[in-house]
């Protein structure tokens, strides 16, 4: 059986709902008949027609904009952002206007905002970020991050029929890099807000999303060769909500965490998670709680620099052994 | 309806108009005056916790414009501050405003956003945020969807003179027309955004001149004539139902009182809120409803004395209401709120009723 890679599997679950419920649309920038930068729209307008795939002007605001105008109506459009880089241009309207509908004024607002998010692919600055934690801080929003074809897949599919905005960040290293068999007529949906145990363990914890999971995966993977150590993996999934349940519960296994992401450190989400493991979990913990996040600059072009500043699994496997042998 | 004897020397009505519309235009702008005016009252007493915004002077250009849409094909408009008669138009009731106003738990938003920020879209009406542009793109969506259903159904958006300096109303307008989507755009070109005169928001000598940028048909109309605000807006109505696409409708108004009510107004010279002040658009309209025989004396006290005993009664039954529970504030972020301890996260344990513990 083929295997589907983490981008097909984007596109199997746009197709899928798209044939499933009519109210679903697509927008963005090239996404018709040129099937999107990345390709992850690739033949949905031919199959589906211009007025459900719609290419729009180079416009972050308007297409967030008039995807909640559609969202208000009863449609269910989801919004292409070319490089989720670009997300920014639309942070007003998402967090001022999308964000508060419902709070403010009973507003339903169904949408999807998803594109390619996170580096080591030498973007350099503006093709590169994680914005995760620029949205994390608004009520109203839905945050998920797929680390696997499987997620990706029911994810999206999650997404588009949640009623409430739903921020879709995939992962561009691994759109082809990640792929796995999703058995054709299987129903896939991910719920929102429930983490995965990646890999189980009893020495310590990381706790990550996205592509950071497979580094999480190949540092336990060195860690059980090199050290004998047991370490448990927890892909989050979703971000908002945060799975809280999920953190405590490693957390009470292995006593010791280290959070991970491929965003900045200094305001980043694990500062959210880390503060929560605190709260909810403190006398289980037998280490301080480590984070391993890139530094706190733009991503950069050159592969010298970018591999210094984003993490990497060396620095996971150094983490993990401060926190073993504290 | 009994006709003044004068009635058969009446002028023509214009713009397709009859006799019961005609004073239909006046009550409108006159509940949204005495409206206005019964909110600086209570505004005065202490009864409206937050600011109260004026349109007076621009009643003409709010309601001729409303007026020109078909509540009975579901039309929606999008409104702006000073737009509190097209709202009204659009079937917003004066005691909804007024509980909104007073922040009480029976108003329509249950006291979570302020003054004319509210909608009911089976009604035809979708209230603004404060991020000025934003309701553009937004506007551009909802007609998109009337496009995509084929259904015969038109939106307008109000954007005023700054309003258009934003990068949202840019990129809305251009993905509207792009899109031909059947939209209306209302400028009200009324002098100021908040002290701000228009020289000093374009360059463009008029406001509907943008138009030709986005390659959409211009227009512009005196915005303190309700007749000539009401034939500019249902053209752009007509062209957009009928597959035309996009307009913008420049209206060329004053904003007679300052940004809000605590605003003197002391960037204004004397000398053009005078001027202003005799092209005031609710007299104007009275005069030649009356000079063209188009309406009795008695039939205008007959409309203004039902607007005092609305309002009165509106007042009469919310002013007393309260305010919300203090615990609503938390609900209705989500269609389905998280389960977990939201409210422990604010309290230290042992000092409310609230405390939930970690297990």
């Amino acid at each position: 059986m083929p295997e589907t890679t983490y981008l097909e599997a984007i596109r199997d679950g746009l197709r899928e709902e798209m044939e499933r419920d009519e109210r679903v649309f697509l927008l963005g920038e090239d996404i018709g008949n040129f099937g999107g930068a990345f390709k992850v729209t690739e033949g949905l307008q031919q199959r589906f027609g211009p007025d459900r795939v719609i290419d729009t002007p180079v416009s972050e605001t308007a297409i967030v904009g008039a995807a909640a105008g559609a969202a208000h109506m009863g449609m269910r459009p989801v919004c292409e952002m070319q490089f989720i880089d670009f997300i920014s241009c639309a942070y007003s309207i998402l967090t001022n206007y999308v964000a508060t509908a419902r709070y403010r004024a009973g507003l339903s607002t169904p949408m999807v905002v998803r594109g390619p998010s996170g580096g080591y692919v030498r973007g350099g600055p503006f093709h590169s970020q994680n914005p995760e934690a620029a949205f994390l801080h608004t009520p109203g929003l839905k945050i998920v991050a797929p680390a696997t074809a499987r997620d990706a897949k029911g994810l999206i599919k999650a997404a588009i029929r949640d009623d409430d905005p739903v921020l879709f960040f995939e992962h561009k290293y691994l759109y082809r890099r990640v792929r796995e068999q999703l058995p054709a007529g299987e129903e896939i949906v991910t719920p929102i807000g429930r983490a995965r145990v990646a890999r189980a363990g009893r020495d310590c914890s990381i706790v990550t999303w996205s592509a950071m999971v497979w580094k999480a995966l190949e540092a336990a993977d060195r860690l059980a060769a090199e050290d004998g150590l047991s370490v448990e993996v927890l892909d989050l999934r979703s971000l908002l909500p945060l799975d809280d349940d999920a953190i405590v519960a490693t957390v009470k296994r292995t006593n010791r965490v280290l959070v991970a992401h491929e965003d900045t450190r200094t305001g980043g989400v694990a500062g959210e998670i880390v503060a929560r493991i605190s709260e909810l979990a403190f006398e289980w913990l037998d280490a301080p709680v480590r984070r391993v996040a890139a530094h706190d600059v733009p991503v950069p072009y050159a592969p010298t620099l970018e591999d210094y500043v984003l993490p990497q699994t060396n620095d996971l496997v150094a983490a993990c052994r401060w926190l073993v042998a504290y | 309806m009994s006709y003044p004897a004068s009635a058969a020397s009446a002028a023509p009505i214009p713009a397709g108009l009859n006799r019961a519309q005609l004073l239909d235009l006046y009550y409108w702008m006159r509940l949204t005056r005495s409206l206005e005016e019964r909110l600086v009252s209570l505004h005065r007493q202490g009864k409206i916790v937050g600011g109260v915004f004026r349109s007076l002077g621009q009643e003409a250009d709010a309601v001729g414009s409303a007026y020109a849409l078909d509540r009975g094909k579901g039309d929606i408009l999008s409104p702006l501050i000073r737009n509190l008669g097209s709202m009204l138009v659009q079937g917003a009731t004066p005691l909804e405003v007024l509980r909104q106003y007073m922040a009480k738990a029976r108003g329509p938003t249950a006291g979570r956003e302020l003054n004319i920020h509210f909608n009911d879209l089976g009604r035809g009406f979708l209230g603004q945020v404060s991020h000025l542009g934003d309701m553009v793109p937004v506007m551009a969506g909802i007609t998109l969807t009337f496009k995509l259903r084929k259904e015969p159904r038109v939106g307008m958006v109000y954007v005023g003179d700054g309003a258009m300096s934003t990068g949202a109303f840019h990129e809305g307008l251009n993905f509207a027309a792009v899109q031909r989507v059947p939209l209306v755009v209302i400028c009200e070109n009324n002098g100021y955004a908040y002290s701000t005169p228009t020289r000093l928001q374009t360059a463009a000598e008029n406001l509907m001149d943008r138009a030709a940028g986005y390659g959409i048909p211009g227009v512009q109309a005196d915005g303190n004539d309700v007749l000539a605000v009401y034939e500019v807006s249902r053209a752009a109505v007509e062209q957009a139902r009928a597959g035309g696409g996009v307009t913008l409708v420049e209206l060329l108004t004053y904003r007679r009182k300052g940004h809000a009510e605590h605003d003197n107004q002391s960037y204004v010279p004397a000398a053009e809120l005078e001027a202003w002040a005799r092209k005031d658009p609710l007299e104007a309209w009275l005069r030649r409803l009356t000079a063209s025989g188009w309406a009795s004396t008695e039939e205008i006290a007959g409309v203004d004395s039902r607007v005092g005993t609305e309002l009165d009664q509106a007042i009469g039954l919310c002013l007393d209401e309260p305010f919300p529970d203090a615990g609503t504030a938390l609900t209705g972020v989500y269609a389905d709120p998280p389960a977990g301890p939201v409210e422990w996260y604010r309290r230290l344990p042992g000092t409310g009723p609230a405390d939930r513990l970690p297990t």
